[in-house]
């Protein structure tokens, strides 16, 4: 089959920048630890997900200097807790279910932006370097009141 | 219309009647998800507020079945049997048009039932229907009928090229018949992901005949489907590009064998790669994700055959009418074709939209755009745009060509007119969705300010931008309707069904291209490797099932 020469050299060209974006993304994927959210599989049951530890208790834990685990639940429609407050530079790391349908959790102006799946725990790691309120919403439609589906992160 | 049997129709009347039902079908199904369209840009940029009867969501639902599933659909369905049939001898064995009628009837059935479960607020779950929301079972099963009867009008056209193989042994089948099989079977493929989901997921639980679905392998049931559906559509564009672009222009193809190895490509990449639509859920491993990310980026190489290809038929062209140096070809094009003018549109906005989507399907980079508005200004550039525009330049010579009309000098202007108004419409709207959603505003969501969050407030006169924006592609969308109108009242005349010959130097494709055992195995061992190891994990180690929730 021929190909023209000028077509080889445009293939060669895009396939050669196609594979050096890949092995960044690659690398700072599996080298640098700048995964996707939820990296290993975590269930737990929608229904009874509250009774039990750590959905039992959502909110801020300390789990070290300056770093934290925040428990959140997301429903139809809001989260809990619907407030954090944090300090500035608290590496805070997301456990995140949801216990009815399928919800986003987008912390604005971060690249924090994962999805709430009942049944699944989800799991994502940010720290706050700059004070102020940051808004965060539910970006997957959830139902009628889906809009209204907030909290807040108060870093101080 | 079509009652003297005129000598000048392109196919056989038979066949123009199955494909004009389709095509009339498609913009009918645009004009009403257009209508919801302008609704929601004008709710969602808050110029208006709808009447307490009528949910924003069920409008956005409306739009996106009628849009992204019917009006591709029907088109597709339309414009693949009308080309085939012109390939293959110009006339449908009557097994192909009785399989295209039934698969018209199924289709109809759905989007009918589909449409009134819709109106009834009874399946307000957005054109994805994400598990646990639950619908009503007939909204299900409305999709169902769609989807096989999408299957019956696939195996129509696959009989037919059989039959036309049999009878030229050995001889190259025609490019636009090969191209049509290779996408409908591509479709075949995917939509067997969605079929599993409906059929033994969502409508048993949707009756209650089991209390809970999973949910995490219904979603990657749906994205096994969800991502290929955006290749259906694209490909009948580029078929166009290949095909019909290069006669209009007054060329010959560029390479048929190349462009058959496109389609083989994108036949083979187009199904293992949902994922990239699951980045930022749980229940995947980093693995199974990034490696779906580079099947995903597999499909750049086809597309950059493509692009070179286009390009190269231009320069050939243009070099043929006599054009000089390095760019004279650029202005030997009929611009002022809407046959060539509007499906060239389409293919300037794909370069912008392929790079949005390179974007999206970065792995840890998606979480900057994932669920934002961002998204959907990408795909109101590819197939609202891309595809959508090529498929009205399609449009235009069309239906002349199966009514036995002329596309005359003022509706050829009508439509250049057209085009740019959705061009001007689209700009506006799929650009401030674009920048917007990178501030963070998200997709699929009503007005709301975030109780005055000063974030929220930011992305307000990009809202307002998009309203305007919809508003202009509206009024698009009615003088589109009024050319349709116009090209049925055309006068009588002999419209050209164009198809691009081979260059008399061109050496024929590949025997591997033609055996089709042998790509569909390809297909499946690529899904086996991309799928098989998650999906017997999502099996086996099941989540907790979820039972039904209506949230709306």
């Amino acid at each position: 089959m021929h190909m023209h020469r000028l077509e080889k050299w445009w293939l060669v060209f895009g396939i050669s920048m196609l594979a050096i974006f890949l092995l960044v993304l690659g690398t700072a994927t599996f080298a640098m630890g700048v995964t996707p959210p939820g990296e290993h599989r975590h269930t737990v049951n929608p229904e009874t997900v509250t009774q039990n530890e750590p959905f039992d208790k959502p909110g801020l834990r300390q789990v070290g200097d300056n770093e934290y685990e925040a428990v959140i639940l997301a429903f139809v429609f809001g989260y809990s807790p619907d407030r954090i407050e944090l300090p500035v530079g608290a590496k805070v790391n997301f456990v995140l279910t949801s216990t009815d349908v399928v919800h986003g959790f987008h912390i604005i102006g971060t690249n924090v932006n994962m999805m709430a799946v009942p049944g699944e725990v989800n799991h994502t790691s940010y720290t706050f370097k700059e004070p102020g309120e940051y808004l965060v919403l539910c970006n997957e439609y959830c139902g009628a009141a889906h809009e209204q589906m907030q909290m807040r992160i108060i870093v101080k | 219309m079509l009652t003297n049997g005129t000598p000048e129709l392109q196919i056989d009347r038979k066949d123009s009647r199955l494909v004009l039902a389709h095509i009339l079908f498609a913009f009918g199904a645009l004009f009403l998800g257009g209508i919801a369209g302008l609704l929601q840009g004008l709710v969602r940029g808050g110029v208006v507020k709808l009447p307490a009867e009528i949910g924003y969501y069920q409008l956005l639902t409306a739009h996106g079945v009628l849009m992204a599933l019917i009006f591709t659909t029907y088109f597709i369905i339309g414009f693949l049997i009308s080309g085939v049939s012109k390939t293959t001898g110009g006339k449908l064995l009557p097994i192909s048009r009785h399989l295209g009628w039934l698969g018209y009837g199924l289709m109809s059935t759905g989007t009918v039932v589909g449409t009134i479960c819709i109106l009834l607020n009874q399946a307000t779950v957005l054109y994805t229907f994400y598990a646990p929301m639950k619908a009503s079972p007939y909204f299900y099963i409305a999709l169902a009928l769609v989807v096989v009867g999408s299957w019956m009008s696939g195996f129509g056209m696959f009989y037919q090229f059989g039959y036309w193989k049999k009878l030229h042994k050995g001889k190259v089948t025609p490019l636009f018949a090969f191209m049509a099989v290779t996408t409908m079977l591509m479709w075949i493929v995917a939509t067997l992901g969605v079929a599993a989901e409906v059929l033994l997921q969502l409508i048993p639980w949707s009756f209650g005949w089991v209390d809970t679905v999973n949910v995490m392998l219904s979603r990657t049931l749906f994205w096994f489907f969800g991502h290929p559906l955006v290749y259906f559509w694209l490909l009948p564009a580029y078929m166009c590009w290949y095909v019909v672009i290069p006669k209009i222009i007054g060329g010959k193809l560029f390479s048929d064998a190349l462009a058959r190895l496109a389609f083989i490509l994108f036949l083979l990449f187009s199904i293992p790669v949902g994922f990239h639509h699951q980045l930022m859920e749980p229940g995947i491993s980093p693995f199974w994700k990034f490696l779906q990310v580079i099947l995903t980026f597999m499909v750049i190489v086809p597309s950059l055959m493509t692009a070179f290809s286009l390009f190269a038929t231009f320069e050939q062209a243009g070099r043929a009418l006599g054009a000089k140096g390095l760019f004279g070809w650029f202005r030997k094009m009929p611009w002022s074709d809407v046959r060539f003018f509007a499906p060239f549109a389409g293919m300037l906005t794909f370069i912008p939209a392929g790079a949005g989507g390179i974007i999206n399907a970065s792995n840890q980079m998606n979480a900057v755009v994932h669920n934002t508005l961002f998204i959907t200004g990408h795909f109101h550039l590819t197939v609202a745009t891309t595809v959508a525009l090529t498929f009205f330049g399609v449009t235009y010579w069309l239906i002349p060509a199966l009514t036995g009309r002329k596309l005359t000098a003022r509706i050829n202007k009508l439509g250049m007119i057209q085009t740019v108004v959705w061009l001007v419409g689209m700009f506006f709207m799929s650009g401030a969705m674009h920048t917007v959603g990178l501030l963070g505003s998200p997709r699929r969501t009503a007005y709301t300010t975030y109780e005055n969050h000063p974030d929220a407030f930011l992305w307000m006169p990009y809202h307002v931008a998009m309203a305007i924006g919809g508003t202009i592609l509206f009024i698009g969308i009615l003088l589109l309707i009024v050319n349709i109108v116009l090209l049925f009242r055309a006068p009588r005349g002999q419209e050209e069904f164009p198809i691009a010959e081979a260059n008399a130097s061109a050496e024929a494709a590949p025997r591997l291209f033609e055996r089709w055992g042998v790509l569909i195995s390809l297909v499946v061992v690529l899904v086996l490797i991309a799928y098989m190891v998650p999906v017997l994990d999502m099996i086996n180690n099941p989540v907790p099932g979820s039972k039904g929730f209506v949230t709306w």
